[in-house]
């Protein structure tokens, strides 16, 4: 049993727009890069080339069909990595102390030298969000690059989740939810950043920021009839319109 | 007990160096900084400061470390020692491998330079390769334009100039209406990822038209799930509805595009629909100043858009009378359309609505004075800020050059191409179809081509025809079956080498093009076309060079293999001459280079052919003394020159005072001037200058002094594009240049100068196989060489055939199920995954995941080879039997773009068989399998 800091200096995460995310994944190939060659043991990928490849990955996207009630199936594009929930299950139930939350920014980490690969930590994380190494045999999750964001070595602007860093669309935002005037806590209260699962309590850091409705152009939407007078004609046929080209170019 | 928290290192080493070059994942070209760790590959990201992507990179690009590493790189020349597609191939040396090659090809170019078919698929060396074709002499060049998206590149260019793809972008700051068509990823990966991220951030509109919900359509705020191939018909209906409300910038269209023009109305004339020109060949107009007839480029015109001309007793329309008599039909009109394109009439007059609404009550101004080539100076520029994009989805049809040129025709309409908030060129377009070479076909023995490969034509007499009128080149490209083909058509050049149509061939030299899979039509057949031995025991194409960096399925079937490096090898240049990564805002080129060199005995392939053309005495490639003129292509690169001053990289050139941009002399430094640079040039465009490019005096004269043009090149669009009706004319039976008499009323038919929709499935028996079966590559593959990737194989490494919900229910389909689909030409077995998001009557696939048995280094269990699978199985090269005994490509009759997207089907519930059928026999592996797990870690 591992315990959690009352209370951490920082609350460090991410928000993820789900309104933007196309679905290209890359982040989870810039992650992958990234934390094989850092942090810790590299990401291995077993039966490369084989039949079943399998590898670690710490950010995977998750694709849903959503079937509203009324209009046209959506295709929601979900990443998903460690939320680093401030009361982290997958903390409390570590028998050696190998997981543990940071004191000064929330960070959630495995310090592999503890970790005994028991498993348990996987099981208790509501979110699958923690990945067990095929050859190592030790834990890897997200780190929120702890590696990159306090990195004297890369240059200032570089000191985020590499993730956050490559996203093409700008659907990931990396920042500090203890400050209210932070980018992530600014976004979150704009667009209504959600917790995933709430009710599974655990105080999830990281937000996701809801899709935009959608379909507004619909049939039964409710833009369809204030749009209408832009298409009020000016004419009926040829030479009528041509009458109305004719006075339009007077005019200019 | 106080938990003790560990303490880490937080600010590690990150790489012992970064070097910075470009990334060849996809016709992108991201910059990329390469992070070395003891002389290795670490970790790649994208390099913040380069124009195409600032920083961003995409899953392809950062798993190019894997590309690098991939255990399906080839090592070493290869002959072939078994029967072609046996794969069992002798290393040998390059000494050897080019005597070979010389062996082969002198003999061909002394007698018929005609004789080699020299095309390559994913280049982006086009400038090159084309030099070294023409060098050689034969008129059979191509790159792979042909079977992807010509429609789309001709239709731009022919009407405004320029074209999509990567050569034009949104004005993403200013755009508040952004409408996709047909793309599901794009040329311009990157940069419409972002674009569309930093509009949705700022609350502007993303409409996506296309039949499946992936992707951009994803996060598009609205979605239409169109029927496939009827795009065209969509956008005229939109066009009829703004025309109707008068919803059109009337002042746009009368200054900047031929609308006013007016168009021959003489039925007797042999000029019969061409416009009217003064002797100059100007365009007239009517000025509504003087009433006159003036050139439209006078100052102080002002061009009338109602006028008629009448002389000698006829009456000379306006090009905006004809669009109105034909537009304003209720052809056009939405409920007439509707069953057709999928989309209620009420959602079609609410779309056209809202880019009403947004082009005409949203417009703006942008404070930014400028001239236009008239002379007048206009104090403000007019924005409207509606943007459209769109590419392979609605080019690929037999009807894709006309759908292409209906959207450009939208676009010019509202008035949002080349303005604030609309479509912007990127240079060197804009750039008229009039300003582009035109394709030369003059072959000689022992001598050079009499001028460029691919051009643009204007009329009968620019076509690539023999004496006797059969096409000159192998693929017909420029012919009467396909007049526009401005990439030419390399789905055809297998298929024709081997029925001798037009004629036989010796050497087939391609590079980077997997014509045994996944790139050709009619997979099957090409193989057996490949294998195929005459009466004499003798293959039917004698001699096949391959030039590839991987273990790809082509490989096989090649009697020599040249191998090539990977793309952190070698040197490339992106340029100016070719396809560069400029910006609306900047003209931009950049390079690669050799961040590592080969740990294998394989050389970069545009390299060979420096040292390949020298060998066979290629005027090009030799100097006076007959030596080696290039001693490779980072040396091309730096010395060659198009003419006096302009080389394939423009920045960084040597002029009379030091170095200069643009037009310059060799400055034998310019490598080491962009690998300082981050790998790249950007040369910005003047405030004046950034909009109305086709008409703005500062552009113009900005791209002389660049050397874009060698003067300004001003000019109108073409809402009516004059050289198709000449095309017309001939058909019509006028003109010395006459087509043959089968496809007189198809060219009468097609070649409208405004544009129309056809329908494209009766020709694949649509009533019998009424399912639209498509394929898209994805996004994290895009446009990529290999899906062995062992990172982003994890990610799509199956291709489930996806159905509608209505066609699994129909039958009795659940997910996992198998599903026996049907066309014309064959069928497949394949395993079947539901999809609601997706139009009714399509089915689609990833393409290319399926690979070939023993090719790629996988091993012969890899998903990807017994569950994956191609639809390319069911696409014949030409359309199914007329009972004329002609053969008819499928393919766009008017440009020769491969139809891959008129695929018809039916589909029935199959029992589940072992693996996908067809299921085809391994190849033997040139390179051996990969290995079982990976820990790549470089960093001690």
């Amino acid at each position: 049993m591992t315990t959690l800091p009352e209370k951490t200096e920082r609350k460090l995460g991410l928000v993820i727009d789900l309104d933007t995310c196309v679905g290209c994944h890359a982040c989870v190939i810039s992650c992958k890069g990234w934390n094989t060659e850092n942090y810790g043991a590299p990401l291995s990928d077993t039966d490369a080339y084989g039949s079943d490849p399998s590898g670690t990955f710490l950010n995977r996207v998750h694709s849903y069909e959503v079937q509203p009630s009324q209009g046209e199936a959506q295709l929601i594009h979900f990443p998903k990595s460690c939320l680093h929930c401030e009361d982290a299950p997958c903390v409390t139930v570590c028998p050696t102390g190998a997981s543990y939350k940071r004191v000064e920014d929330g960070i959630v980490l495995v310090n592999e030298s503890d970790c005994i690969g028991c498993g348990l930590c996987a099981w208790a994380c509501p979110y699958g969000a923690r990945e067990m190494d095929a050859v190592e045999k030790v834990m890897k999750k997200c780190t929120l690059c702890v590696d990159r964001i306090y990195n004297e070595n890369l240059p200032e602007e570089d000191r985020e989740p590499a993730c956050v860093r490559t996203c093409p669309a700008g659907a990931r935002h990396f920042g500090d939810f203890a400050d209210p005037e932070s980018n992530v806590s600014k976004l979150t209260a704009e667009r209504g950043g959600m917790d995933l699962m709430p009710e599974q309590g655990t105080k999830p850091v990281n937000k996701y920021l809801p899709p935009r409705p959608k379909d507004t152009l619909s049939e039964g939407a409710g833009d369809i009839d204030i749009l209408a007078p832009y298409l009020e004609p000016v004419a009926q046929e040829a030479t009528g319109f041509l009458g109305w080209l004719d006075k339009t170019l007077e005019k200019l | 007990m106080t938990f003790q928290q560990p303490k880490i290192n937080t600010s590690p080493h990150v790489s012992d160096e970064v070097r910075k070059t470009t990334c060849y994942m996809c016709a992108c070209r991201c910059g990329i900084n390469v992070h070395m760790k003891d002389g290795k590959v670490a970790y790649i990201e994208g390099n913040r400061d380069h124009p195409v992507n600032q920083g961003v990179l995409c899953a392809k690009g950062s798993a190019g470390i894997m590309q690098v590493n991939a255990p399906s790189r080839l090592r070493k020349p290869l002959k072939r020692v078994g029967e072609r597609g046996s794969g069992e191939f002798q290393e040998i040396e390059w000494d050897e491998a080019l005597q070979i090659a010389t062996d082969w090809l002198a003999p061909i170019r002394k007698d018929d330079p005609s004789k080699l078919a020299f095309f390559t698929g994913r280049d982006q060396s086009q400038s090159f390769t084309s030099f070294f074709a023409q060098n050689f002499g034969t008129p059979n060049y191509a790159a792979h334009g042909g079977f992807c998206s010509v429609n789309m590149a001709a239709a731009g260019i022919y009407t405004m100039g320029g074209a999509f793809w990567e050569f034009g972008q949104p004005d993403w700051d200013h755009t508040k209406l952004f409408m996709l068509f047909g793309v599901a990823e794009d040329h311009d990966s990157n940069p419409i990822k972002m674009g569309i991220g930093k509009i949705k951030a700022r609350g502007a509109r993303v409409i996506g038209v296309n039949p499946i919900r992936t992707g951009y359509n994803a996060v598009a705020d609205d979605w239409v799930g169109i029927t496939p191939g009827t795009d065209g018909l969509f956008i005229l209906s939109l066009v009829h509805c703004l025309m109707k409300a008068g919803k059109i910038d009337v002042n746009y269209l009368a200054q900047f595009t031929n609308a006013p023009c007016l168009i021959n109305g003489d039925e007797k004339s042999p000029e019969y629909g061409l416009l009217l020109r003064d002797e100059n060949g100007k365009e007239l107009v009517i000025d509504r100043a003087t009433g006159k007839l003036t050139p439209f480029d006078q100052k102080g015109v002002k061009p009338d858009l109602t006028a008629t001309h009448r002389h000698a007793g006829i009456s000379h329309r306006t090009v905006m009378q004809h669009m109105a008599e034909r537009y304003l039909s209720d052809e056009y009109a939405p409920e007439a359309v509707a069953d057709r394109v999928g989309i209620s009439a009420k959602r079609i007059r609410t779309l056209a609505a809202e880019i009403a609404r947004v082009a005409f009550d949203e417009a703006f101004e942008l404070q930014q004075e400028w001239t236009d080539f008239r002379g007048e100076t206009h104090k403000t520029m007019q924005g409207r800020p509606v943007s459209f994009h769109s590419m392979r989805g609605i080019s690929a049809h037999a009807n894709g050059f006309q759908t292409c040129r209906a959207l450009h025709v939208l676009q010019i309409l509202l008035g949002t191409v080349e303005v604030p908030g609309g479509f912007r060129f990127k240079p060197p377009y804009p750039k008229p179809a009039t300003a582009h070479p035109k394709p030369h076909c003059g072959v000689s023995p022992d001598k050079p081509l009499d001028g460029p490969h691919l051009g643009f034509v204007h009329g009968p007499d620019d076509l690539a025809l023999k004496e006797d009128g059969t096409p000159a080149r192998i693929d017909k490209a420029f012919s009467w079956e396909n007049p526009m083909s401005a990439h030419g058509l390399m789905h055809m050049v297998i298929s024709n080498a081997y029925a001798g149509d037009p004629y036989k061939i010796d050497t087939l030299f391609m590079y980077m093009a997997n014509m045994s899979w996944n790139s050709s039509m009619n997979t099957r057949g090409v193989i057996d076309m490949l294998t195929d031995k005459d009466d004499n025991g003798d293959y039917v194409i004698p001699r096949i060079i391959y030039s590839d960096a991987y273990s790809s399925e082509m490989v096989a079937y090649a009697d020599l293999i040249l191998p090539d490096t990977t793309y952190l090898e070698r040197h490339d240049c992106i340029s100016l001459l070719d396809r560069p990564i400029c910006e609306a805002d900047a003209a931009a080129d950049a390079i690669r280079w050799p961040v590592i060199e080969p740990d294998r005995d394989v050389r970069g392939f545009q390299s060979v052919l420096c040292e390949l053309g020298a060998k066979l005495g290629l005027p090009g490639f030799t100097n006076e003394d007959g030596s080696q003129k290039y001693a490779d292509y980072g040396d091309y690169i730096v010395n060659h020159e198009r003419k006096p001053g302009i080389g394939p990289l423009a920045g960084w050139r040597m002029g009379e005072d030091g170095l200069t941009n643009g037009r310059g002399g060799v400055n034998e430094s310019q490598l080491d001037n962009y690998i300082d640079n981050g790998g790249f040039w950007v040369g910005h465009i003047p405030d004046e200058a950034l909009y109305y490019k086709p008409w703005n005096s500062a552009y113009q004269d900005w791209a002389v002094g660049m050397g874009l043009f060698d003067s300004p090149q001003p000019y109108l669009f073409t809402l009516y594009v004059e050289p198709m009706r000449r095309f017309q004319l001939a058909a019509e039976g006028h003109g010395d240049r006459q087509p043959p008499d089968h496809l007189r009323e198809r060219i009468k038919a097609t070649m409208d100068p405004l544009p129309i929709w056809y329908d494209p499935s009766p020709d694949n028996h649509g009533d019998d196989y009424p399912i639209t079966a498509l394929t898209q590559r994805p996004m994290a593959m895009y446009h990529s060489w290999g899906s062995q990737n062992a990172w982003l194989r994890q990610l799509h490494g199956h291709n489930p055939l996806y159905l509608p919900t209505k066609l699994m229910r129909e039958n009795n389909l659940q997910d996992g199920d198998w599903a026996k689909v049907t066309s014309p030409h064959g069928e497949i077995t394949v395993p079947v995954l539901e999809m609601a998001a997706l139009n009714e009557n399509t089915v689609w696939t990833w393409n290319a995941i399926g690979k070939r048995k023993g090719a790629w280094a996988l091993d012969e269990n890899a998903p990807e080879a017994t569950k994956g699978f191609l639809l390319n199985h069911l696409i014949h090269e030409l359309l199914p039997p007329k009972g004329d005994g002609l053969r008819w490509a499928n393919s766009d009759p008017i440009t020769g773009q491969a139809a891959w997207f008129d695929l018809k089907v039916r589909i029935e519930k199959a029992k589940a068989p072992s693996e996908s059928q067809p299921a085809m026999e391994p190849i033997k592996s040139p390179v051996g399998k990969g290995p079982m797990q990976l820990t790549w870690k470089v960093g001690k």
